[in-house]
């Protein structure tokens, strides 16, 4: 049995179990919440999955249509395939889709719900941007992003948000169309206001909630794909430059020799950004670079040991 | 514990099969008698280098053991990178025997220091009775090798792929999936 050098992140691991606990219980309650009021499931459950169905089943199309990305065949890019050619060789997986978008941001992103359908598409102003080997280090990552199954894994887990989104809109409208037929109990006149108030309320709740958990979800497993893509071409500090790079932070490694600028201007490099907790951390889909380039120089470390 | 460790995003690195490796010796005697397809004593083993001083201690360690092994056997050997920043270890010796145990001496050092998930593919070149090029390509993450046929212009010849594929048959756990069959411009073996 081969050994690795890498030490398993058992923290993390069981942040994000717990995430998916929470997540799932909080589906349970909002389905009894449902049952309890004894709003037609069937209808809800019917519209809110074809959703799921279309986002889950489209998802390729759907992430490569948004962004304008083609597929390229390997006479189009041979360097590109060749990269993930030999990183899916590496990492013993099925070889995905390859796709260019043709815009300036520099971006990369991975779709689809499987190994089988997957698509890996980079964007032009990438492509001009990294450097060959960091750019394999992004491919690593967007693949590990596949081999985990990230699309079926979000997908499902913000069923939850759809679903309770769309019960709000409908019951609004039941409300503002005359109440609708949802309470079932004979003195309806009276209970109807009070049904469809408490489900815009539950509701409500429930997606704000299940949108703070798939966002906070998200973060574990874009960390997550960090460390296996990292590991998979075993250099970490790559993977962190080009997220240096990408994220435009690259003032932070002053080019130029501070010694030689005029005394005011050397200011100009410290870092302006407080640390701490700030309430846009909550929404983000990604973990603050700090915490991924944090990760990383750990990985590296551990790397640096001897055998 | 796949679908698990997929759920919670943990994917482990794919170890490498080494032992399979070691039928290259008969599949290349099957080769030579039925399709006179001759090795050209020259193999390459090919893997990802990786940051760090334990990857630098394995490297040192490596070109050590394989200079003694050099000494003994005859064969020469020698490193280069290639475009895509992996690193190549070229073997070159007229027996065939020789240069397997040589490709796996490579192999099994970079394991023992951990570094088997960095290794991409062995490369065995041969050609056939009309001059034609081809090399048989062992992938350590699955276990199988399949024939990568290289003409000029970074095309392939997949008849003699194909032809190769018929005649090894039982010899060799050669890849089922043809869409692992993936290309290796630039080979330093040509």
């Amino acid at each position: 049995m081969a050994r690795t050098r890498f030490q398993a992140d058992h923290g993390l691991s069981s942040r994000m179990l717990l995430t998916m606990f929470l997540l799932g219980l909080l589906y349970v309650v909002f389905v009894a919440v449902l049952v309890a009021l004894k709003i037609p499931l069937i209808l809800v459950l019917l519209i809110a999955g074809g959703f799921l169905f279309v986002q889950y089943f489209f998802s390729d199309r759907i992430a490569l249509a948004s962004m304008h990305g083609r597929e390229v065949s390997p006479e189009q890019a041979p360097e590109l395939h060749q990269t993930v050619d030999r990183l899916c060789a590496l990492a013993d997986m099925p070889k995905p889709r390859v796709a260019i978008a043709e815009s300036d941001l520099p971006n990369a992103f991975a779709t689809g719900r499987n190994q089988q359908h997957a698509v890996v598409c980079v964007t032009t102003g990438i492509l001009r941007r990294l450097s060959a080997p960091e750019l394999e280090a992004v491919l690593s990552h967007e693949l590990s992003h596949v081999a985990h199954r990230d699309v079926a894994v979000m997908t499902i887990a913000s069923f939850l948000g759809i679903l309770a989104g769309f019960v709000v809109r409908s019951s609004i409208y039941a409300g503002a169309y005359g109440g609708g037929g949802w309470g079932r109990s004979n003195n309806r006149d009276n209970n109807a206001g009070a049904v469809i108030l408490l489900v815009v309320l539950a509701s409500a709740v429930v997606y704000a909630l299940s949108f703070l958990l798939t966002r906070l979800l998200s973060r574990y497993r874009e960390l997550s794909a960090d460390r296996a893509g990292a590991i998979l071409i075993g250099r970490p500090s790559l993977l962190a430059s080009a997220l240096v790079k990408i994220t435009g932070d690259m003032a932070r490694i002053p080019t130029r020799d501070l010694r030689a600028a005029e005394p005011l201007n050397a200011f100009f490099f410290a870092p302006a950004l407080a640390p701490g907790f700030s309430f846009s951390s909550l929404f983000a889909t990604h973990p603050p670079l700090e915490r991924r380039l944090e990760q990383l120089a750990k990985l590296e470390a551990q790397l640096g040991r001897p055998a | 514990m796949k679908f698990l460790d997929a759920l919670l995003g943990r994917s482990k690195p794919a170890p490498a099969k080494l032992d399979a490796l070691f039928g290259v010796t008969g599949a290349a005697i099957t080769l030579e008698a039925a399709a006179g397809m001759k090795p050209t004593g020259k193999a390459a083993v090919c893997f990802h280098p990786a940051s760090g001083q334990g990857f630098e201690a394995a490297s040192t360690e490596l070109k050590e053991l394989l200079e003694l092994a050099v000494a003994e056997a005859g064969s020469t050997v020698s490193v280069t990178e290639d475009r895509y920043g992996y690193r190549w270890v070229v073997l070159a010796d007229p027996d065939m025997e020789d240069l397997v145990t040589s490709a796996h001496l490579v192999n099994s050092t970079l394991e023992q220091h951990g570094f088997g998930p960095q290794l991409l593919c062995s490369v065995f070149a041969f050609s056939d009775d009309q001059g034609r090029r081809f090399h048989l390509v062992y992938l350590y993450k699955r276990g199988t090798f399949y024939p990568f046929a290289p003409l000029g212009g970074e095309r392939r010849d997949n008849e003699l792929e194909l032809r190769v594929k018929a005649t090894l048959g039982g010899d060799l756990p050669v890849e089922p999936e043809l869409a692992r069959w993936f290309a290796l411009w630039g080979l330093p073996l040509d």
